[in-house]
């Protein structure tokens, strides 16, 4: 019998200029536009120039870069820390609220992040719930102003990210086979042994998921240090968003954001290198 | 190991208060008679009201709506299209479009925003509904598919070599089978996209117009602009919109698998 191919013809006839219109030849388009200038009446113009990367290379932007890297890198250090516990005892959990408690990280998940962020003000400003608090239980006397810090832009990026730690550790406890780590006991390892040698090998993956999926965004989300950082806070989402919307300096900003696609797609290749044999991730 | 000891649930507890406390906060703010203070001043409706009264922002809010229902209806579609594909055909860059997949849910919304704007501007599209909705499809397409296909893994492909032989054609067994078996799936992904579309903040900012706000745009807005009794009213309905449909997407996805 003759396969009648029209169904998958129409589907793929959709698809494919679908995500080529919209997702490929967008990002084409930033990388050419990278290489381009721009003057008073056109916002890219001829001719072709690699000047947009010399500049790059401009103390101002290398510490742009750099403050970047080191507060997202803080930002996923917390995220690890606080998250790992966390995603651990839920997914060892044998009773019937562990889907409630699952639950209740992923509607932070999947809730606005502005939203979020915006809560948190109440919380930590000058006259806030956590010095009202703190003051209250005699732990300081005066109140200390972490917003519009750096301080407040991590603890905003962990508030925001921590749920997308969570979940990727989550699935990978979850399948862990406990008795590797009763094996591990039997031979005598402590749990320190235990945990170091055996739990975070296996949960690896997990680990990397996580970290990626805070790293990523943690160094992109302009407006929570817009909120929490004020001015002084300018990282790579808030430079990208100045040069393309306030500076109109179009090749600037693709320049910029072509140089952070290349870095994260590095560090996203060098997890599929370390991660590959291994199955795909089935959190999403 | 025992886990449901005393320092594990005290732990559990302390995050979910990180977690909860500031959106508990700001609810019950909502309901605060003060503008500024702290201190509870009784209960109002009076921000509700405020909020209710103002018509930029009904206008923005119908906006968000009528874009998250199109966007997440038409990526469903495409979506749901792909994720077909991806599970029963061979065909030519599937492996690419496997990547592209995961590549287009982890790349920085900031850079797709920026592309995408370019790209209008290259083809002269006047920011605005259009634009948006073409933006808001795009990046909410990786998440259908990746839920629909989850989901189409764990069909027995035998349903499949039935229907053939009993004489379905391809369209046949997507809208006879495929798709009853995988509507709680789209649903799911539906929702998702809807909730997507509703929050997105970043994407947004690059290629909306001046004649077509959004609600999440205008809150941005409004936050820099200084702190208001509004906004925490604003954020509440949003927010207990967001928890709603999450649980009846969850309740959808876990029932059937």
């Amino acid at each position: 019998m003759k396969a009648d191919n029209s169904f998958k013809t129409f589907a793929l006839s959709i698809v494919w200029p679908w995500l080529f219109l919209f997702a490929l030849l967008p990002f084409g388009l930033v990388v050419i536009a990278s290489f381009m200038g721009h003057n008073e009446s056109n916002l890219l113009a001829l001719p072709a120039t690699s000047q947009n990367y010399s500049q790059l290379i401009n103390p101002l932007y290398l510490l742009i870069f750099e403050k970047s890297f080191f507060i997202a890198g803080i930002a996923t250090l917390s995220c690890l820390i606080l998250g790992y516990p966390f995603a651990y005892i839920i997914a060892r959990m044998q009773n019937r609220w562990k889907n409630f408690f699952i639950l209740l990280v992923i509607i932070p998940f999947w809730t606005s992040s502005l939203i979020r962020t915006y809560a948190l003000i109440a919380i930590i400003k000058a006259k806030g719930i956590l010095n009202t608090l703190l003051i209250s239980l005699g732990l300081i006397d005066q109140p200390f102003s972490i917003l519009f810090t750096n301080s407040a832009v991590i603890i905003g990026l962990v508030y925001t990210l921590l749920p997308f730690m969570i979940l990727p550790i989550l699935t990978n406890v979850e399948r862990l086979d406990t008795r590797l780590i009763d094996a591990a006991h039997d031979l005598g390892a402590s749990r320190f042994t235990t945990f170091a040698r055996v739990i975070i090998p296996l949960t690896m993956p997990g680990i990397i998921a996580g970290c990626i999926l805070v790293f990523l965004p943690a160094m992109t989300i302009f407006y929570i240090p817009d909120i929490l950082g004020g001015a002084k806070s300018i990282l790579l989402g808030n430079l990208i968003q100045n040069q393309f919307i306030t500076a109109q300096n179009w090749p600037m900003g693709a320049a910029v954001s072509t140089m952070l696609t290349v870095v994260l797609a590095a560090l996203l290749l060098i997890y599929a290198w370390v991660n590959r044999g291994s199955k795909k991730r089935e959190w999403l | 190991m025992k886990l449901n000891s005393f320092p594990s649930s005290l732990y559990l507890s302390l995050v979910y208060i990180f977690f909860y406390l500031p959106i508990l906060v700001l609810i019950i703010y909502s309901f605060n008679n003060t503008q500024y203070s702290l201190i509870w001043h009784g209960f109002t409706w009076h921000w509700y009201h405020e909020l209710f009264s103002d018509g930029a922002l009904w206008n923005s809010t119908w906006h968000s709506f009528f874009l998250g229902i199109t966007a997440a209806t038409l990526a469903t579609l495409i979506g749901s299209l792909a994720a077909v594909c991806l599970y029963r055909y061979r065909f030519f860059g599937k492996q690419f479009l496997n990547g592209l997949v995961f590549i287009l849910i982890l790349s920085p919304e900031i850079v797709s925003g920026a592309s995408l704007l370019i790209l209008f501007t290259l083809l002269q599209l006047r920011l605005g509904f259009l634009s948006l909705l073409l933006s808001h499809i795009s990046f909410c397409i990786p998440f259908v598919i990746v839920t629909a296909y989850s989901r189409l893994v764990s069909f027995d492909k035998n349903i499949f070599e039935a229907a053939r032989d009993l004489g379905a054609n391809d369209w046949t067994i997507f809208f006879r089978i495929i798709f009853p078996l995988l509507w709680p799936a789209l649903f799911a992904g539906w929702l998702l996209s809807f909730t997507l579309s509703l929050d997105d903040v970043i994407i947004s900012y690059f290629v909306a117009g001046p004649e077509f706000q959004l609600l999440p745009l205008q809150i941005y807005f409004m936050v820099r602009a200084g702190v208001k009794p509004e906004i925490n009213a604003l954020c509440t309905v949003l927010f207990s919109l967001t928890f709603v449909l999450i649980v009846i997407s969850q309740l959808i996805l876990r029932k059937k698998t």
